[in-house]
């Protein structure tokens, strides 16, 4: 019975899961990461970047990047931002509640096409959790690639996500961190600045480079610039876009840039492709 | 293998100094110095005159504003490879802000002063000094407008 509802459901990722709240951590003053185990079937497949539709029972649905492991087993991981009343009746769950699930959903970041290149991630904000699992995809098969930095900014360092893992990427040798703040008190003697100011320092070959970028619009407009301007081709150069993404399958429309979808068409483009259509102000 | 390096060797491959004729490389490392900082040394400080300017080549300085009642507020850190200081170059030549060595740092030091008066006597250099650091200047103006959007501030659950 529970493998023909797992079979059902990967056929029909739109089709709502119950799923129970086996672990909450407390990431930043609005932000938890949810660990959640869906009841009486497996954990579908995921890849990074894809997302899931996460429902607050009584209170509505969000578009929640999956930021767990794609390579092992064990629980769905989201990390949430609580900005509005879902993601913030989310962030509120407690071990031991129920929430809705529906997934994955769209497009993944590409670790196969960076297969042999330097990989650049640059992340702004909640925009490090949909790359986390593309860190972990990369450093579970570390050899296939070449350097591999990671860029990460925020607002002030107690916005940092997943601090534990910073401290132990950042001691790894087959892994560049840097991290940055825009605001600072005196004590903090870490880079101070925007992220964009990282990508020139970051050791990569700018001909043999896929970079992937992840957060507010605007960070990944200026995130972007900055790579271009380094030599990365735009073909090359990866987003994650977010709009009001309601159904996930790119049937209601809300998501519609242009002639895209993102729930479905993305959300990770290739800025070559994507580009034209963020410039039209209109959409 | 350790390959040493003298400081016209720095020099000319640092991108602010990259490609400008052999005369004036010659001219501005005999310009420059080496200098050490302890943690929490000033390099300068608000108001000082501006007749040196650094390039970082080990450690950190934190580029700072003294706030009333806060103290040192931070609104930059530059690292190796950096630039610090343009304002040697620009009236009235003083320091806008103070800058402190977060850790211990290795620097190039410019004499600014002398610089500043060849440019006026060879315009040619002015010119071309002035340009590139106009690009650093425009590159701290342009990260400085993206701080000010506080982009991390509003919208994105995920």
């Amino acid at each position: 019975m529970a493998e023909l509802a797992e079979r059902s459901d990967r056929a029909f990722p739109a089709f709502l899961r119950p799923h129970t709240v086996t672990g909450v951590e407390r990431e930043t003053a609005d932000t938890v990461t949810l660990e959640l185990v869906p009841v009486g079937s497996g954990r579908p497949a995921f890849a990074a970047g894809q997302f899931n539709m996460l429902y607050a029972f009584g209170v509505g649905e969000a578009a929640i990047s999956i930021s767990g492991d794609p390579t092992r087993a064990g629980p769905l991981v989201h990390t949430v931002r609580a900005v509005g009343s879902v993601s913030s009746a989310l962030c509120s769950l407690r071990r031991g509640d129920v929430v809705g699930v529906r997934g994955p959903f769209g497009t993944p970041w590409p670790v196969e096409e960076a297969a042999g290149c330097d990989v650049v991630l640059v992340a702004g904000g909640i925009g490090l959790a949909p790359l986390r699992p593309t860190l972990y995809e990369l450093l579970a098969r570390r050899s296939r690639f070449g350097r591999v930095s990671v860029l990460y900014g925020t607002r002030t360092p107690a916005d940092l996500l997943y601090r534990g893992e910073l401290r132990q990427w950042r001691g790894r040798f087959d892994l560049d961190v840097e991290v940055t703040v825009d605001h600072a008190a005196a004590e903090h003697f870490d880079n101070v600045g925007v992220v964009t100011r990282l990508i020139p320092r970051a050791a990569f070959d700018p001909d043999e480079t896929v970079a992937m970028v992840c957060g507010p619009e605007v960070m990944m407009r200026f995130s972007v610039r900055e790579l271009l301007v380094c030599g990365v081709p735009a073909e090359r150069i990866f987003v994650s876009l977010e709009r009001s993404m309601r159904c996930g399958v790119g049937l209601c429309g809300h998501c519609q840039l242009g002639p895209r979808f993102v729930c479905k068409d993305g959300p990770v483009f290739r800025w070559s492709e994507i580009a034209p259509l963020l410039e039209i102000r209109e959409l | 293998m350790v390959v040493k390096k003298d400081i016209a060797d720095l020099i000319e491959q640092h991108p602010i100094f990259l490609g400008l004729e052999r005369r004036y490389l010659e001219f501005i490392a005999a310009c420059a110095t080496n200098v050490r900082f302890d943690e929490g040394d000033y390099l300068f400080r608000e108001g000082d005159p501006a007749d040196t300017f650094y390039v970082v080549r080990h450690g950190s300085v934190v580029v700072e504003i003294f706030v009333p009642e806060r103290g040192g507020v931070p609104v930059q850190v530059v690292g190796e490879g950096d630039v610090l200081s343009w304002s040697w170059l620009i009236p009235p030549y003083q320091a806008q802000f103070d800058a402190r060595c977060a850790t211990l740092t290795r620097a190039i030091a410019f004499d600014g002063k002398c610089l500043r008066g060849k440019c006026e006597q060879d315009h040619d250099l002015g010119y071309e000094l002035l340009k590139r650091f106009a690009r650093i200047m425009i590159q701290r103006v342009r990260a400085t407008r993206i701080q000010l959007l506080d982009v991390y501030g509003h919208g994105r659950a995920r």
